[in-house]
């Protein structure tokens, strides 16, 4: 199952976050990493040092994007600015699949900059499926959504978040980006099990897979990545990996970045749930 | 709200949560009870989020209204230590709060947030107190260094493309990531004076929460910026980032160039500035001369073209 038509029939390994603390030892170290996850607003400038950074990343290493502001969810029409941006940047790095969040996050034309969870609802998952297939069709790459961190849950939900999920993949066709650190988030802060969300998504469809660290707070879990990823998580990530088979998996490390070799040690304990054939497996 | 059941629903629901994370803060950082209508933010709170046994409705709108707040001050102050080092936290954190009420994002990257501070502290100058002036100059300083490190770049004029070209007829362009600036501060040397941290620039967080204070940063405040007429070209150079000061005659060649005057007539100005007598006539041909050699050197002259601005589309 780790090449699919959702990740580009691809076979990735473990990848990072590539973050601004790290460009100098990976430029001038060439760590081996399976690949980088850049996130696509971060380049999709028109000049300068970013795109510097990138092409030169993209001479060595395999790049896929992320994307954290194309807000599939939001009931404001697709921009074709953003749009063009981003596939211009697609056609920069080549990136297999691209993916971007199940939530939404602006409307009226402003901006809060946040991954909102969404209404749960059939009206909100029709609207989000037809927006994740105009862009697809636009991009001309395959698409997967990650379920985001939520701390919020309204009242006009009419199913739960992971019926709502595979109800949007399954209309839009589409792949998922599956973030195991943000059920578990999501779990503790709503009181639903989380392995009753792994069990019931549609596995053929997971094009991806995120692991992260999270904080906790007095009455709820915040979703910070500035963490190793806790035990409760790596438990649930070799759960998902029986039911997907060995997935392309990236850390994601935001805040209070340790070092370049910290950040991929953690990463590469991913290793230690995945097939013995598939450990340091990656085609492109 | 009891539905979404229509586009037209979805959007009405997404309008009332917005409307509820864009309120601001109080000054404990925690959620507003009121509304400055007086509206009950409990209560509209109550009518769309669900409590649960650790949490009240109001209490979860609380954790998204802080995370907005401090996400987009947070890119403020990063993107403006300048201005946060010359008004200082209280006055800074009431600009931009003000700012951002009146102008939330309107683009999908936080890296245009503070495109529109420059007009709005040109129309409520009060906010800066009584560095109006300095504020100012350091809003168009720092705003220029974000247009100056992504900006787009165009192929530098070639020798070839201006040859047997005379300079009555010949104009360039400019690199449109450069920014010329007459200022009435030395803004240049405040902020090298406050700026320490050179890694800025890029955002790299794929979270969406954030639970630091902007007011847990810390930022040098040298003594105020000397008052001096300053002409600066804000540009890169290898992508880097850089400022330069310059002389006025060259400013206002420059600046001739920009608005597409000829070679000729952008000299003529410059000349007019300067004054020359025949004594020094030879010595200003020669200044002449090294500028071009020094701007076409950092690649600042284009070819020239008349731009035009583009509309943004939406598609559906």
């Amino acid at each position: 199952m780790p090449a699919n038509p959702f990740n580009g029939f691809t076979d990735y390994g473990i990848g990072i976050g590539l973050r601004v603390p790290h460009y100098r030892h990976i430029l001038a170290e060439h760590p081996v990493v399976d690949w980088f996850e850049i996130i696509s607003e971060n380049f999709m400038v028109d000049g300068g040092r970013p795109l510097e950074v990138l092409d030169q990343i993209l001479e060595q290493y395999s790049v896929v994007q992320h994307g954290v502001a194309m807000y599939f969810g939001s009931a404001d029409r697709l921009n074709r600015e953003h749009l063009k941006r981003l596939k211009r940047l697609v056609k920069r790095t080549g990136t297999p699949w691209l993916s971007d969040h199940l939530c939404w996050g602006s409307v009226d034309g402003r901006y809060t900059h946040d991954l909102l969870p969404m209404p749960y609802t059939f009206a909100a998952a029709k609207v989000t499926a037809e927006r994740i297939r105009q862009a697809r069709d636009f991009l001309e790459v395959p698409i997967c959504v990650e379920n985001v961190s939520s701390y919020a849950e309204y009242h006009v939900s009419e199913m739960t978040e992971w019926e709502f999920l595979s109800e949007v993949v399954e209309q839009a066709d589409c792949g998922i980006l599956l973030d195991v650190n943000n059920i578990y988030v999501s779990a503790q802060n709503h009181g639903f099990d989380p392995y009753a969300y792994l069990d019931n998504i549609p596995h053929g469809r997971v094009g991806q897979i995120h692991i992260a660290g999270h904080s906790k707070f007095e009455k709820y879990i915040l979703d910070t990545h500035d963490h190793p990823v806790l035990d409760p998580v790596w438990e649930m990530y070799a759960h998902v990996i029986k039911k997907t088979g060995p997935t392309a998996t990236l850390l994601e490390w935001d805040d209070r970045i340790p070092s370049f070799e910290e950040v991929h040690r953690e990463a590469l304990k991913a290793r230690r749930f995945l097939p013995s054939d598939n450990k340091g497996k990656r085609t492109s | 709200m009891s539905s979404v059941r229509s586009q037209a629903e979805l959007k009405e629901f997404q309008r009332q949560m917005a409307g509820l994370l864009f309120q601001p803060l109080n000054t404990a950082w925690k959620t507003r009870k009121k509304t400055p209508g007086g509206d009950d933010i409990a209560a509209m709170a109550a009518s769309l989020i669900k409590p649960n046994d650790r949490l009240s409705s109001f209490e979860r709108l609380q954790i998204y209204n802080r995370c907005y707040w401090f996400r987009v001050l947070d890119s403020l102050y990063d993107d403006f230590p300048g201005l946060l080092a010359l008004l200082g936290n209280r006055k800074f954190l009431k600009l931009v709060t003000a700012y951002l009420i009146r102008h939330p994002s309107e683009s999908f990257t936080l890296r245009n947030l503070g495109s529109r501070l420059e007009n709005f502290l040109l129309a409520e100058p009060e906010y800066a107190g009584e560095r109006q002036q300095a504020a100012l100059d350091m809003v168009r300083f720092e705003w220029a260094q974000i247009v100056a490190f992504d900006g787009p770049a165009r192929k530098p004029v070639s020798a070839r493309e201006i040859q047997g070209q005379h300079p009555e007829s010949l104009r360039f362009g400019l690199q449109p990531y450069l920014t010329l600036l007459a200022l009435d501060h030395a803004v240049d040397h405040y902020l090298l004076a406050v700026k320490s941290d050179e890694t800025a620039g890029l955002r790299s967080a794929a979270s969406n929460t954030s639970e630091k204070t902007p007011i847990q940063k810390s930022t040098r405040r040298p003594a105020a910026p000397k008052k001096e007429r300053v002409y600066l070209a804000v540009h890169r150079y290898e992508n880097a980032l850089f400022y330069k000061r310059l002389e006025p005659e060259a400013f206002v060649l420059l600046t001739a160039l920009k608005t597409g005057l000829t070679l000729e007539s952008a000299c003529n100005k410059a000349l007019k500035l300067a004054k020359p007598t025949r004594k020094n006539s030879a010595a200003f041909q020669l200044k002449l001369a090294e500028w071009f050699a020094d701007w076409s050197s950092l690649g600042w002259l284009t070819p020239y073209t008349s731009d035009k601005p583009k509309k943004t589309k939406t598609i559906l």
